[in-house]
């Protein structure tokens, strides 16, 4: 089926209350009632989910690949906002 | 390879079941009869659907109906007594001894004839599980719990089909007109019931299946209209299936589904 008739989505699972969804693949479906049908049959068989969404490949805006430099390095040297150089309490137990 | 190839007890190799049917039994049998036969059609599909989704999809819906039988089938055996259970329902018996519906044994076809005869099939199913839930009987009421979400999805999905098909191409239109034509004259045998099924309809136990029919015809109304469709008029309506009277296809379909069960009596795998 060509791509115009059968666009891909995206599809995220949050697998219950309280988490986040998360991306868990992507398919083909010629609408947005039936990429969510897809997805059900697709990526729940197994009871992994509690909602579930799906959005229009096209309607990601991605991050261009050849600006990673650019974007993501400078915070390699940045291990200050890391929040390592803090004593714990031990009273506060898990934070 | 210990198990293969025991004989069954008495009779000969694979002979099919003398069952004494009540009508309880007999209510049972169909049911899961037209889950059993409808699921393997459905699972005919797998390696050959359209879509990748929807190979996933025609599996499910499958699994759902095999599912509702085996619960359906094993209902069947505590009500004989006679010690049956699933398999020998579903492994040893003989055409004219299934009660499913004459829909759901017709050939798939193309995509489209497969998904109208699930939606014709599913848009009587959804509401008589939902109806059943509160039947009389208890252990049916149970099955109907499982079954009627199901089955709500089954509808849901087969009409989203329905309708995409149908307000689709020109291509997927004439297709969908074609299983329209091939199938609509089977849909008049779901809402028959025989003088055991009145009785027991008449008791509360379970419901009677022509009080459906208006709840079918509104669904059937509501998508044929969004997917351009025409309901036929046509007054020809065969059945049968109920009473063990099959269609040809039938025989061929449990030919695939049995041999290796009843070559084999006793076969583990």
């Amino acid at each position: 089926m060509s791509a115009d008739l059968s666009p891909l989505w995206e599809v995220f699972i949050r697998s219950r209350n309280g988490l986040a969804h998360r991306h868990a693949g992507s398919l083909h479906a010629a609408d947005a009632e039936m990429a969510l049908q897809a997805a059900r049959d697709l990526f729940t068989r197994r009871g992994e989910a509690a909602s579930l969404w799906v959005v229009p490949a096209a309607a990601i805006i991605a991050s261009d690949p050849d600006e990673a430099g650019m974007l993501f390095e400078p915070t390699g040297s940045k291990i200050y906002r890391h929040p390592t150089f803090y004593e714990v309490p031990e009273d506060v137990g898990h934070m | 390879m210990s198990g293969i190839c025991e004989q069954a007890v008495g009779g000969k190799v694979g002979s099919a079941l003398t069952l004494a049917e009540t009508p309880l039994l007999s209510h049972v049998l169909a049911r899961a009869d037209d889950a059993l036969i409808l699921g393997h059609r459905l699972s005919e599909w797998t390696g050959h659907a359209p879509l990748l989704e929807e190979e996933l999809a025609l599996a499910n819906l499958a699994l759902d109906l095999i599912g509702q039988a085996r619960l359906l089938y094993e209902y069947a055996g505590a009500i004989e007594g006679a010690g049956h259970g699933e398999g020998d329902f579903a492994y040893f018996r003989d055409p004219p001894q299934f009660h499913n519906l004459l829909l759901v044994e017709q050939p798939n076809g193309d995509f489209a004839m497969t998904m109208l005869r699930h939606f014709l099939y599913a848009a009587f199913a959804d509401p008589y599980w939902r109806a059943m839930v509160v039947a009389g009987d208890a252990t049916l009421a149970a099955i109907a719990a499982k079954a009627e979400k199901e089955m709500a999805y089954h509808l849901r999905h087969a009409a989203g089909w329905v309708i995409r098909l149908g307000d689709g191409t020109e291509e997927s239109h004439r297709r969908l007109a074609v299983a329209l034509d091939t199938l609509w004259p089977f849909t008049g045998e779901m809402f028959l019931a025989d003088a055991g099924e009145a009785a027991l309809s008449d008791a509360g136990t379970v419901i009677d299946p022509a009080a459906l029919r208006p709840r079918w015809e509104a669904t059937i109304a509501r998508v044929f209209a969004e997917a351009n469709l025409t309901r036929p008029g046509g007054e020809w309506a065969p059945s049968g299936g109920r009473a063990g009277r099959h269609s040809e296809h039938l025989g061929h379909l449990l030919a695939t589904m049995q041999h290796l069960a009843r070559s084999h009596p006793g076969v583990r795998w």
